[in-house]
């Protein structure tokens, strides 16, 4: 059964029209990622979603009741802001507590559901504390803890740890993560960083230009990208992609299903660099040792860019001429407008 | 600035000063002198003071009144003030739209305008709704003239609230009232303070309505000094007197709030 439903959702600010009709229905329980480009919509989503927008045209459909006109305050949301928007005046335990009292709920029952949210967080000996003592990190699990103990209908996240450095912010990931294993709770997680959306989502929604171009799990997403933005979008390093005519080499890969006018791609670890030469020839132009893994980049004959990567150290260096490898099986294809065209299966 | 010595700074410093003081000074001198005293040259800096002045002014006019009149005009202003500023700031902080910025300049340049380009309308109004010269009547002009520099000020000190905080409010399920009440309130109350104390000092300090709307039942200070200046020649002595005792409690109470009128003075200019 569909919790929250999302019905041609258009919305225009003045004469521009940012979201361009989305329909998309979230399970419950289930973790969606949001993620694309810097302006592609994704915000102003989550944003429609929490009341905090109105939309110019659709409707938004919460456990069977229409809440496409409701105000925030009567939506059964929380929201987690990107710059955690604590109440700067009141204490954490207040800023944890501020919708139960406005919900009037009972003393002793708000000291207890405060009591267990600041457990889950590790807040309990900061209670006491306003927000400016707190550090990035403490402020970020306020945030989250003040949507916590309102047991809401939906989780929403702005990008919630774009504020953090790389450490807090892979920690504060897994403990996200973990988060929501533990309450079940159905969240709705915007972000720009395709590592969080991979890892963190059940679902993984792509959004471009205020339209969907991807709705599936990280993993088929990852294998079987629709098109070419997503393809590109999701991974790192970026799938390589060549315009068909660049690699000529790539008809003897490829056989007959190369288009004709169209591109084709190949995730990085689907290139092998061969020091001893090899199929094709090219050169490398720039080596990115990360320990784990190794990334070579390559030019081939004509300029076009090839990234491999290896889980190998390599003892090249820029400018050697190399062989480059391509595994057939790891191709995909696109036409001209970037949509995938499905020439491996079928000719498999 | 940085760079000129400490002592040529400070000298300045205190020029400026003293020169803003001296004539209060000098009418806290003269309050305490007699008639003669008063016009005497060269001046006397050394005298025995006297009370009788401030007697005087009390029995030919009644001082206790003027004060009272004062009193409530400007507190009352103050009041009706904010409660009308406050969420017209509010709707422009956190509303804004492509008119914004224009209406914001239309109100402050209704201060541009001198005032008496609205004496005869204003005048016309009172007098033929029965609110010349009543506190009702100047009550509703002070409130009028202060509102556009009231708007003002709250509007920027509430444009430093974050929006998100107020969204963030909304989500947990506060409605506008108690958005207001538990988050723009506490959050603005500095802001607040300060409107109120600039605009009871303005009110306070109102001279050219309150001589041109109010007589014998509803004059403020402002009018009971004007007064001594007038029928019988200048009586520098009294007049004096009458100021000081106009000024006083103003004096006093700016003393103990002189911290958020600065603050509330130089919002925005040192951020």
């Amino acid at each position: 059964m569909s919790f929250l439903q999302l019905k041609g959702i258009v919305k225009e600010f003045g004469p521009v029209r940012t979201i361009k009709g989305i329909d998309l229905t979230i399970e419950k329980g289930e973790f969606v990622v949001f993620v694309g480009p810097s302006g592609c919509g994704k915000s102003t989503l989550l944003r429609i979603i929490a009341g905090l927008e109105p939309v110019t045209q659709g409707r938004i459909e919460l456990d069977g009741r229409d809440i496409t006109e409701l105000p925030s305050s009567k939506r059964e949301l929380a929201m987690v802001f990107q710059s955690y928007a604590l109440y700067p005046h009141m204490t954490v335990f207040e800023n944890m507590s501020f919708a139960l009292k406005l919900a009037k709920v009972d003393k002793a029952e708000i000291d207890e559901k405060v009591g267990r949210a600041a457990k889950i967080l590790n807040l309990t000996d900061y209670l006491k504390r306003t927000p400016k003592e707190l550090s990035g990190g403490q402020r970020q699990r306020v945030a989250i803890g003040r949507s916590i103990v309102r047991a809401p209908k939906v989780f929403l996240f702005d990008e919630p740890l774009s504020n953090l450095d790389a450490a807090l912010r892979g920690q504060t990931r897994v403990e996200i993560a973990s988060l929501h294993r533990a309450l079940g709770a159905t969240t709705i997680y915007v972000t720009h960083d395709q590592v969080e959306a991979m890892t963190l989502a059940d679902r993984v929604v792509v959004l471009r230009d205020g339209l969907i171009e991807q709705v599936g799990s990280p993993l088929e997403l990852y294998d079987r990208p629709a098109n070419q933005f997503v393809a590109q979008f999701i991974g790192t390093p970026q799938m390589n992609v060549l315009a068909a005519g660049a690699l000529p080499e790539l008809t003897r890969v490829a056989g007959a299903r190369l288009p004709a006018d169209g591109a084709v791609g190949v995730r990085p670890e689907g290139v092998r660099v061969l020091p001893g030469g090899g199929a094709i020839s090219a050169k490398v132009t720039l080596i990115e040792s990360l320990g784990a893994d190794t990334l070579i980049h390559t030019a081939v004959a004509s300029g076009a860019p090839l990234v491999a990567r290896q889980s190998e150290r390599t003892a090249l260096h820029v400018g050697d001429a190399v062989g480059v490898e391509i595994d057939a099986g790891a191709l995909h294809f696109f036409d001209k407008q970037g949509r995938v065209v499905n020439a491996v299966r079928e000719a498999a | 600035m940085k760079h000129l010595p400490l002592v040529i700074r400070s000298i300045a410093a205190w020029a400026v000063t003293l020169l803003l003081f001296f004539p209060l000074f000098w009418l806290f001198l003269t309050a305490f002198k007699t008639e003669l005293q008063a016009i005497s040259v060269p001046p006397q800096l050394i005298f025995a003071p006297t009370l009788e002045n401030f007697t005087e002014v009390q029995e030919r006019s009644d001082y206790l009144l003027y004060a009272k009149n004062s009193f409530i005009t400007s507190v009352l202003s103050t009041l009706l003030g904010l409660l009308i500023a406050a969420p017209a700031a509010y709707s422009m902080a956190f509303f804004r739209t492509r008119k914004t910025r224009d209406l914001l300049m239309w109100m402050l340049s209704t201060k541009m305008m001198p005032a008496v380009g609205a004496l005869v309308p204003v005048y016309v109004m009172a007098q033929s709704s029965g609110l010349l010269d009543t506190l009702t009547g100047l009550t509703i002009v002070f409130t009028m003239s202060n509102l556009p520099i009231m708007v003002w000020m709250l509007y920027s000190y509430f444009k430093d609230i974050p929006p998100d905080i107020l969204e963030a409010a909304r989500m947990d399920g506060a409605g506008i009232w108690n958005e207001f009440r538990y988050v723009i309130l506490p959050l603005g109350m500095g802001g607040m303070a300060s409107t109120g104390l600039l605009c009871l000092v303005l009110s306070w300090n109102e001279a050219f309505w309150s001589l041109n709307l109010s007589a014998a039942k509803a004059g403020t200070l402002a009018a009971l000094i004007a007064s001594y200046s007038s029928p019988e020649g200048l009586f520098w002595a009294k007049l004096s007197a009458a100021s000081l005792l106009a000024i006083a409690p103003i004096i006093v109470f700016g003393w103990f709030s002189q911290k958020q009128l600065v603050q509330g003075l130089t919002f925005g200019a040192v951020k």
